[in-house]
């Protein structure tokens, strides 16, 4: 599996503060991967890094075999929209055609006038004046149409409303299957990626937390319910990745590669959504190892005083 | 680059284009009068005849009392002083900034255009459009206050010397590339324009009261006081010495000079002067005066002598683009190393 971005121990210092710190990560090539992460896990220090936008205060980050933004070559290998879909305010839909051909050596202005087209923008219009939908089309327009081997996209539906946003993911998709891209999309949003990523890269605190294509990932996670029994006791093999409890009853989210035989748990299969969100709130309690599940420390006490 | 420069710029070069055309129609309807009107006046030649003096007031009050005239060469050396700035502050700080602001940035430098070649081709263009604003309008303004400079040969005077020749070029140089290279450590349009306003005012005002005199090394003399340029004196009643006013405040004989220091009042022990001085010091007596003329009083004066225009102008003009040079090359180092 060859991968288009690697970061070894990178890291991004704003001053005093690290917005990213000792990330190791890889990107596999061929997918639509998904980047999720709570806010300040430093998705976006990660793409800005990736598109050469910042330079690594530690660490060594490569796109495709190369430094990223470190010539006109390697520029034009990575297509890039950034968060808030940026374009030029003053300047009209054609102007930012007429840019992608006088900036891109590759530009594909078939490409370019046949999606403006088909997303039926108004030439002549003002960027400034397009709806946030179209502004985002416009810069996808613009990133894909420089035919870049890599596509990231930072947060590209987050402004956009619910409609905006299937049309544009529809239309991203269409993009992917007919130019053979790879790319790289973060988001908040997990029902959106679940539409489109077919990889998924869970970050958190710069680390990564869990990484790989999405079916395998839904195929190897399960929700457990069943009586109340302490996660510890649960054969090896089997990792614990959220657990909840009540008097009688405890429901994990356990992952393992082999097939549940407890006849005792209740299974079923879960969501990326719930996937997500446990991974995500099972970060909270691990930053205080003495806190780790709460529920189980406090019981005795609860007994003794019964 | 080309294409994208010119089509961000276009806005700013029109603007750039009807303040030139404004210069241009103000001073070529009101110049060719100024000259006949010099012409008229019978300066040219008058040193044969002697009476200069009386031509050259009469010129002065002419163009005083020429509205267009009297405001145009007042107006010229302030916009021209003004121009650099106003070039830094909205072509200059905002190159750079604007885009941060805006976000367009990410995009623009995700083109196949490395950033550090983006700002390169930028500051080439505007930076020569910069200057060729400033060098036309110092041409239009010189070519206009020919005449008036005849007359009153201030050409190397602080207040006009850094706004004529080709000192605006490196000033404009300066003052747009401070401009980006300010926008580009700041990254917020509002300061940056404050700070390039303030350095470069400080620069011009820097370069005129202190550094400028100083580039070549002024001229000393020692010029001895004729009882033509005697005028009037008096007795300090502190120290009892003879004071001696000379008339004007030019030293005779270095016409269109720069004074940089001088010249000082003369003072000489009261013995020395004759009785008849004394006498009656009010009326400036004749016998006073010529009295005064035998003692050989000097008096001593450092300038800059008119015939150092030309090479104060290239020194000055190749300071500011050295300096335009090296802020080009930081902000394309900064640009091409980010972060």
């Amino acid at each position: 599996m060859t991968a288009v971005v690697t970061t070894e121990g990178l890291g991004k210092r704003y001053r005093t503060k690290w917005a990213l710190s000792d990330c190791t990560l890889s990107i596999p090539a061929g997918h639509v991967v998904g980047l999720v992460g709570p806010n300040g896990a430093g998705k976006t220090t990660l793409l800005n890094l990736a598109t050469g936008l910042l330079a690594p205060s530690a660490g060594t980050i490569e796109v495709l075999g190369g430094r990223p933004a470190a010539g006109p070559a390697q520029l034009a290998k990575v297509g890039y929209l950034a968060q808030d879909a940026p374009v030029y305010a003053g300047l009209s839909v054609a102007d930012h055609l007429k840019l992608g051909v006088r900036l891109n050596p590759g530009w594909d202005a078939d490409l370019a006038r046949d999606r403006v087209t088909r997303l039926d923008l108004d030439p002549r219009q003002k960027a400034g004046s397009l709806s946030g939908g179209q502004r985002a089309q416009l810069a996808l327009t613009m990133a894909t149409s420089k035919r870049p081997e890599l596509l990231i996209l930072d947060e590209p539906v987050a402004a956009l409303d619910p409609l905006a946003r299937r049309d544009f993911l529809s239309d991203l998709m269409e993009t992917v299957a007919e130019q053979e891209v790879s790319v790289v999309l973060s988001s908040h949003l997990i029902s959106d990626l679940e539409r489109v990523c077919d990889y998924l890269i869970v970050l958190i605190a710069s680390r990564v937390r869990v990484a790989g294509p999405v079916d395998e990932l839904l195929s190897t996670h399960y929700l457990l319910a069943g009586p109340r029994r302490d996660p510890a006791r649960l054969p090896a093999g089997q990792e614990v990745i959220s657990a909840s409890h009540t008097d009688v009853q405890s429901t994990l989210l356990v992952r393992t590669a082999d097939r549940i035989l407890d006849p005792a748990w209740t299974v079923s299969e879960i969501s990326l959504e719930d996937l997500v969100l446990a991974y995500l709130s099972q970060d909270k309690p691990k930053r205080d190892p003495h806190r780790r599940q709460p529920h189980l420390r406090q019981r005795p006490h609860l007994e003794v005083q019964k | 680059m080309i294409w994208l420069t010119w089509r961000q710029f276009r806005a700013q070069a029109w603007v750039a284009l009807a303040v030139l055309a404004v210069a241009a129609v103000a001073l070529a309807v009101t110049g060719p009068n100024l000259a006949s009107m010099f012409d008229a006046s019978g300066i040219v030649g008058c040193a044969a005849r002697g009476n200069c003096g009386a031509l050259i007031d009469a010129f002065g009050y002419q163009v005083g009392h020429n509205a267009p005239d009297n405001v145009l060469d007042h107006l010229g050396p302030w916009v021209l002083f003004a121009v650099p700035s106003l070039i830094g502050m909205f072509w200059g700080a905002p190159l750079v900034t604007r885009e941060l602001e805006t976000g367009s940035f990410r995009m623009v430098w995700n083109q196949s255009v490395t950033p550090a070649r983006w700002l390169a081709v930028k500051l080439a263009l505007i930076g020569l459009a910069s200057m060729a604003t400033a060098g036309l309008l110092s041409l239009a303004f010189f070519w206009w206050s020919s005449p008036v400079e005849r007359v009153s040969m201030a050409r190397m005077t602080p207040g006009t010397f850094g706004a004529t020749g080709i000192v605006p070029v490196g000033y404009a140089a300066f003052a747009f590339t401070l401009g980006v290279a300010a926008g580009i450590l700041i990254r917020r349009t509002l300061p940056a324009m404050a700070v390039t306003l303030a350095v470069t005012a400080g620069a011009q005002a820097f370069m005129a009261l202190w550094l400028r005199a100083r580039l070549i090394a002024p001229v000393r003399a020692v010029i001895p006081l004729s009882s033509a340029v005697l005028s009037q004196f008096d007795v300090s009643p502190r120290t009892g010495r003879f004071i001696v006013y000379t008339g004007g405040n030019e030293p005779q004989g270095i016409p269109g000079a720069w004074i940089l220091s001088g010249p000082e009042t003369i003072t000489t022990p009261a013995h020395v002067a004759s009785q008849a001085c004394i006498q009656s010091p009010a009326l400036v007596p004749r016998p006073c005066l010529a009295d005064l003329a035998r003692l050989h009083l000097t008096q001593t004066v450092t300038y800059q002598p008119l015939s150092r225009y030309w090479p104060l102008q290239w020194y000055e003009t190749a300071i500011f683009l050295a300096l335009a040079l090296a802020l080009a090359g930081f902000s394309l180092w900064r640009v091409a190393r980010r972060g």
